[in-house]
């Protein structure tokens, strides 16, 4: 079940065609009237379930009453104590698996709209109060924090109001990591993104863009540097293949490389230097978050057919609630219960066609899930001139292969401690994607103020 | 941010940049690349490093203006700075343990060639240098080469210079004359690569080439450079950019470099008009 904001977003016809290089919101916000109609659905339980479900367990019926009394900042202080992006997660949040899942109100149909709720919050935050973050007294340690993502920024902003030097070293352009090269603008305006790292900048935060950790300096050299911790939060951005014949062609991209283009070096501006080129029918392979926003931006290029090909069916699939609504008024076309063989180039290597067969549900497999199988006979071919793949990622192994002693697991996931973050080397911590594999913005958030406290107590438990 | 301390015009095509990146200076090694962007809108640009020095902090580039981004790079001036410039990325060429080696570069492809044949002979190899230009105009590096190899051959296409020909011609002749050769680095246009690769084979000598396929983050993380290999997919940022010649898909690598032809050829030609009004 979800809240019925997802449902309130219908595009007119008329719409649809305005979306050709829109790459402005989809979800508009809630007006305060129509928060405090949401605010008010809340029961205040005295065992909130939906608390329990917040990776982060943000006191949600605390910031609630807060927004019953229009006292918006008092509850932006409330959510900010457990969550340090809430204009990003009220955003990008899969609530309807998490808070908003087990809120009682659900059992009616009608879970309370958490996530807008936060939203609305953190905007009215950012709209009417001048943060002006000034830096604490400096404690004297320095810490170096491994990739701009939600993890990092997050064990970076806790560090610095402890007084901590920290340094961001980042391996791109920009700072930021999904959130800027992968989530695409019309999902999470760009500008939120900055705002967050402006702010993290006035508490004194240092941000070295185009440093590859492990490439440029090593986990050993920022220890010779004279940095005390160090927390890995690089990430999990090493694109996955099919081995698919034709998965070379030229018009086949991983998902990483078409957002890529378009989001972060902005290939959707006419004047951009770095191009995607424009394809008439779009295949997108998977069924996550990624696939979604892939189809959407191929969609906002001008593709006039997109298909999303994903091998279970709609109740399987990963994206959240919201984003597949919208894909589907947004005219994307899902192809449920298929697969790809393989894709068909014409003479001059470009992709043609894609060939697909189709499935039908089994048992459960280990995880949980019914395993699709081939339907003996029910090959076909679809015509696009574009593939993207979308079919996961697994952490890059780059600092893993440059760090003598750092434990990863065979999913090349790096090795913690669940409590503590720690990695199998003294005073080097990991979080995030990088040690999860490819999950959320929130649970990589909670693994940057977890790790945050446990380098906290570590470098404090060495002055004694 | 990084300062440009030297810029000298090596040819009218050429032009090489000595550029202030003490962070990359410190971990250079020949083989390896770094990624830049001319300005604030620029796209991820890859090139070679073409020599480096540690103590002074700075990291040599050589390059051909072949398209939009070469053409506002070569339009920057000592004292200006390039936006962004990272690395030292890919994997460094291995040398060691070789003792006579043929060294192979074609065009702007021998500023790649140039620190690994300096670094084999540093070390004490044998280096056969094999150095390819179209005319006599384009030869570059020529002294350079000369002081790190044993032997330079010089070939041009139009005989214009040294003698006329292809690289492979020489090699085959160095091959014919009974040199035997530990390893043959070759690094030039995807073609030359190509056919290097193909002479080497058929007397089973060990051959490197180091590709340069379309990159735009250069850690992996795309997998745009994805070439084949061997039957396997390789990402040529962080496997390579040196990979074995023997069994590298030349054919897919050069189709993969044409995706983007159409757009290139507009940009330039943009660039050049606005050149031609700033001028003007
Ligand atoms: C297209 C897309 C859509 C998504 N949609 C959602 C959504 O709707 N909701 C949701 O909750 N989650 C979503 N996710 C997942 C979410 O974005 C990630 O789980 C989250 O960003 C992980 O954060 P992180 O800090 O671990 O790493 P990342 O955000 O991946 O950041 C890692 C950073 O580290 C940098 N880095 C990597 N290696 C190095 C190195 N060696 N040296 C220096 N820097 C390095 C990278 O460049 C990057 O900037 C989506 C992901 C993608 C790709
Ligand atoms: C690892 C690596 C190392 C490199 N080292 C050097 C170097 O040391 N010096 C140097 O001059 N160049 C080098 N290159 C090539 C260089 O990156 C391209 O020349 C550059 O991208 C051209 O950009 P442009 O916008 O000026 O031209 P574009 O408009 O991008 O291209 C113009 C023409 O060049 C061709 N081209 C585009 N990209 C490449 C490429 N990657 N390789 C070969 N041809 C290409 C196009 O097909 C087109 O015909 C290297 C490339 C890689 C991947
Ligand atoms: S952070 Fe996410 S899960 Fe937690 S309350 Fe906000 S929207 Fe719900
Ligand atoms: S479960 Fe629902 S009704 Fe109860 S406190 Fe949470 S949001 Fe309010
Ligand atoms: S350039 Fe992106 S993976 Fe190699």
């Amino acid at each position: 079940m979800h809240s019925k904001f997802i449902d309130s977003a219908d595009l007119s016809a008329q719409e649809l065609n305005k979306l050709h290089n829109n790459f402005q919101e989809v979800a508009k916000g809630l007006t305060e009237e129509e928060a405090q109609a949401e605010a008010a659905k809340c029961l205040h339980c005295k065992k909130p379930m939906c608390v329990h479900k917040c990776p982060v367990a943000i006191d949600i019926p605390g910031f609630i009453a807060k927004i019953k009394e229009r006292d918006y900042e008092g509850a932006y202080q409330i959510i900010q104590q457990s969550s340090s992006l809430p204009a990003v997660c009220g955003r990008v949040c899969p609530q309807e698996t998490q808070c908003e899942s087990k809120c009682v109100r659900g059992v009616k149909g009608e879970p309370v709209a958490i996530g807008k709720l936060e939203r609305f919050v953190a905007d009215w935050h950012n709209e009417n109060v001048c943060d002006r973050n000034i830096p604490p007294e400096p404690n004297g340690h320095k810490v170096a924090i491994v990739g701009s993502g939600p993890s990092g920024l997050t064990c970076a902003g806790d560090l610095a109001k402890m007084g901590y030097d920290v340094t961001i070293y980042e391996a791109l352009h920009v700072a930021g990591g999904v959130l800027v090269y992968g989530i695409p603008e019309f999902r999470l305006p760009k500008a939120i993104v900055r705002k967050e790292i402006d702010a993290l900048k006035q508490l004194g935060v240092k941000i070295e863009t185009n440093v590859v950790v492990g490439k440029t300096v090593t986990i050993d050299d920022l220890f010779d540097d004279g940095y005390e911790a160090v927390f890995i939060g690089s990430g999990a951005g090493l694109p996955r293949f099919m081995k698919l014949p034709g998965e070379n062609l030229k018009g086949v991209y991983s998902a990483n490389e078409f957002l890529t283009r378009v989001n972060l070096m902005k290939a959707y501006e006419k004047d951009s230097a770095t191009p995607v080129k424009y394809s008439e029918n779009v295949a997108v392979v998977g069924g996550g978050n990624v696939a979604m926003d892939a189809a959407r931006c191929a969609k906002r290029l001008g593709a006039k057919n997109v298909h999303i090909i994903y091998r279970r069916s709609e109740e399987e699939m990963p994206a959240r609630r919201e984003e597949v609504k919208h894909a589907k008024q947004e005219g994307i076309i899902f192809d449920y219960l298929t697969t790809p063989t393989a894709i068909i180039g014409d003479d001059e290597g470009f992709v043609d066609k894609i060939t697909c067969v189709s499935m039908e549900l089994g048992e459960p497999d280990a995880s949980g899930r019914r395993r699709p199988i081939v339907i003996e006979g029910s090959e076909h071919d679809i015509k696009v001139d574009c593939v993207i793949m979308s079919i996961g990622t697994s952490p890059n192994p780059l600092i893993q292969s440059t760090t003598p002693g750092l434990d990863n697991d065979s999913r090349g996931c790096i090795i913690t401690n669940e409590d503590t973050g720690l990695t199998s080397r003294l005073g080097v911590y990991a979080g995030g994607d990088a040690v999860t594999g490819a999950a959320t913005v929130i649970l990589a958030m909670g693994a940057g103020k977890t790790v945050a406290k446990s380098i906290d107590e570590y470098i404090k438990s060495k002055e004694k | 941010m990084n300062k440009i301390i030297k810029r000298e015009e090596l040819n009218p095509t050429v032009t090489l940049l000595v550029v202030e990146a003490p962070m990359v200076a410190r971990k250079a090694e020949p083989g390896q690349f770094i990624i830049l962007r001319v300005d604030e809108e620029g796209e991820r640009t890859p090139f070679t490093i073409a020599d480096f020095d540690r103590k002074a902090g700075t990291i040599t580039i050589i390059f051909q203006i072949v398209g939009s981004t070469t053409m506002k790079l070569n339009s920057l001036k000592e004292g200006d700075y390039i936006h962004d410039f990272v690395g030292p990325l890919g994997v460094a060429t291995h040398t060691e343990g070789l003792k006579k080696v043929a060294v192979v570069g074609g065009g702007v492809g021998c500023a790649i060639a140039y620190p690994v044949a300096k670094k084999l002979h540093e070390q004490g190899a044998e280096v056969y240098s094999i150095v390819g230009f179209r005319n006599r105009d384009l030869v570059i590096l020529e002294n350079e080469f000369k002081a790190v190899s044993n032997h330079l051959e010089m070939m041009t296409d139009d005989g214009s210079y040294g003698k006329k020909g292809m690289v492979t011609n020489a090699l085959q002749e160095l091959i014919d004359a009974g040199h035997k050769f530990d390893e043959v680095i070759a690094i030039g246009p995807v073609v030359m690569m190509k056919f290097v690769s193909q002479l080497t084979k058929k007397y089973d000598i060990k051959t490197v080439v180091s590709m340069n396929p379309i990159m735009i983050d250069g850690t992996g993380m795309c997998g745009g450079c994805r070439l084949t290999v061997g039957g396997e997919t390789k990402f040529a940022c962080v496997d390579g950019p040196d990979f074995d010649g023997h069994l590298v898909d030349f054919d897919e690598a050069i189709e993969r470099g044409k995706m983007y032809r159409d757009f290139e050829r507009h940009q330039y030609e943009e660039t050049c008009n606005l050149f031609k009004k700033e001028v003007q």
